[in-house]
């Protein structure tokens, strides 16, 4: 169990700025990006594909440097991969070359400790994963690799889940299992999430704030506060609120500027 | 603060790699997926064509009454084989003592190489065109300045040996170490791996089945260039015998030892096959 000192929010932040240097110049993919989350939300950031979304998720993993900005996780600034943090890829990224089992302890190996078998286990029943163990990913359907994705990245306990588009490569039918899991697993541990998606259902169906990415050079351009009682049902997705609620945002996206190109002179900072 | 493994690059996702600008001249996976579980009709049909290619042989041989100092029968090889083996043998240790020292040396050179000069981009372009050199000249072609330099010898052969399949272990397995997945090295970096940890997990994995190729067509060269180099040169070894051989017209026993070197290609051929089927199969 982390301590929870201050009680501002879980994870800001502030002013995040990123150029890439590419072959035609440097690349302009977050603008002056501010965000907080607090302790135990679940946060989606939604946006046009190419907007930053990736990029930012990436600099709060720690993962990327800011060209300037910061993030700050319970009040300390991440500068590298941190240990509170648990990230789930783009389709799955479990290793082709190690079984279900090792692909899961994959983590504890890295860090040089025990695996926490009772907890992975536990969260392998939960996800319907038990009895899997010795199967390689190739031998595992596509919501089956996500799932386990989902285990290996809470099997070390951290507070905070960082999800990538975790679901954009599976069918809409085991979107929606995948969705009911997720809002399952928070709900029973309390993480704090920020999942990124391009699917706007999704991301209202899961969310307690829904924020909305600008296109290039990306920055949040509006946050949409999701009211509805948890734990949600797939019935939701077809209400009236539900639907106004996905047009407003879907407007919201695209009535934002077309990209602009990098001033490459404020490269310096 | 730009991450040492991710260095600042885009991310990117769905299997895309971001390969290097390296020689690039061999992907012959092919070696090590091999064609697949042969049904017993295809196993019946591939002894068939042995059986009718020998039996026509040693059939059209003995109608066309050749003499067996041109072409020996196949039954006569086969019984030179047996009858003569106490002279072929000891050769066969000779060859198979160069081939081993030559590849181990070569191979070890190659893959440390290969590991290091892929992670610096900079050195690996200056250098690729002189291991390419090294690959496509025939190693054979130096066995003469060699043998001047370390006389008749194991040491010629040795070198000619490491000379010959070194670079073609290194040629291979860059290319399995340049295979760069961004995403699966940022998964790695997520829970804090060193760059040590992230090579010994996450690269050398990946290059293997490229490495796994280099290993066996290494070795099938090496052993092209141990037979080579001692026809060129020295008394003994299973080259020199093909020479001895052929000037006394001692056919059955010259083809008995073609028949040797066919069956040690093809015992490397298996290992590694099996080798691949062990530790790259995650890949096909």
């Amino acid at each position: 169990m982390q301590a929870k000192t201050a009680a501002g929010p879980k994870l800001v932040v502030e002013g995040a700025t990123k150029y890439y240097d590419t072959k035609s110049g440097p690349l302009h993919a977050l603008d002056n990006t501010a965000l907080q989350v607090q302790d135990g939300e679940f946060a989606c950031v939604v946006g046009p594909s190419g907007c930053g979304k990736t990029t930012l998720l990436w600099s709060i993993a720690g993962l990327h440097s800011l060209t300037s900005g910061s993030v700050r996780l319970d009040g300390d600034e991440v500068t590298g991969p941190h240990p509170q943090i648990g990230m789930v890829f783009q389709e799955a990224n479990l290793l082709p070359w190690r079984n279900l089992r090792a692909n899961i302890e994959f983590p504890f190996e890295i860090r040089r400790v025990p695996p926490d078998r009772a907890r992975i286990d536990h969260l392998l029943q939960e996800v319907g994963l038990g009895g899997f163990d010795e199967k390689f990913p190739r031998e595992l359907s596509g919501g089956m690799q996500q799932r386990a994705a989902i285990v290996r990245a809470l099997s070390f306990d951290p507070s905070v889940l960082l999800m990538d588009e975790p679901f954009g490569a599976l069918d809409a039918f085991t979107r929606d299992e995948m969705n009911l899991l997720v809002e399952k697993i928070w709900l029973e541990t309390q993480k704090t999430i920020v999942f990124i998606t391009h699917n706007i259902t999704e991301a209202v169906f899961l969310s307690d704030n829904v924020y909305v990415m600008s296109a290039r050079p990306g920055r949040i351009a509006k946050v949409f506060p999701i009211p509805f009682e948890r734990p949600r049902t797939l019935d939701l997705l077809a209400t009236k609120e539900v639907f106004d609620l996905v047009n407003e945002i879907k407007a919201e996206i695209e009535s934002s500027p077309s990209p602009a190109i990098a001033p490459p002179a404020e490269l310096t900072a | 603060m730009v991450d040492k493994e991710l260095g600042d690059k885009i991310p990117e996702f769905g299997g895309k790699e971001a390969g290097g600008q390296g020689v690039d001249v061999t992907n012959l996976s092919a070696f090590t997926s091999g064609t697949g579980r042969r049904t017993a009709g295809e196993v019946f049909a591939i002894i068939m064509v042995a059986v009718i290619i020998v039996g026509g042989a040693e059939a059209w041989i003995r109608l066309a009454d050749i003499p067996h100092y041109v072409l020996p029968t196949p039954s006569a090889t086969i019984v030179a084989l047996f009858t003569d083996f106490r002279f072929i043998g000891p050769h066969l240790v000779h060859t198979l003592i160069e081939l081993f020292s030559g590849y181990v040396i070569g191979a070890s050179i190659g893959l440390i190489l290969a590991a290091v000069i892929t992670q610096f981009p900079f050195a690996e372009k200056i250098i690729a065109p002189y291991i390419l050199m090294l690959v496509t000249t025939p190693m054979l072609a130096l066995v003469p300045l060699l043998i001047l330099q370390f006389g008749f010898g194991y040491a010629p052969r040795i070198i000619a040996v490491a000379l010959a399949s070194g670079p073609m272990v290194m040629i291979n397995a860059a290319t399995g170490f340049r295979r760069v997945d961004l995403a699966k090295i940022a998964l790695a970096r997520s829970f804090g791996a060193t760059t040590f940890q992230i090579f010994l997990k996450i690269r050398v994995p990946m290059a293997l089945p490229m490495i796994i190729v280099g290993l066996m067509i290494g070795a099938i060269f090496g052993l092209l260039t141990a037979v080579g180099a001692e026809m060129v040169g020295g008394g003994f070894g299973l080259g020199n015998r093909l020479t001895t051989f052929s000037a006394q017209l001692q056919m059955p026993q010259f083809f008995a030892t073609i028949l040797i070197l066919a069956i040690l290609g093809i015992l490397i051929y298996v290992f590694f096959f099996l080798v691949g089927k062990k530790f790259a199969s995650w890949e096909s």
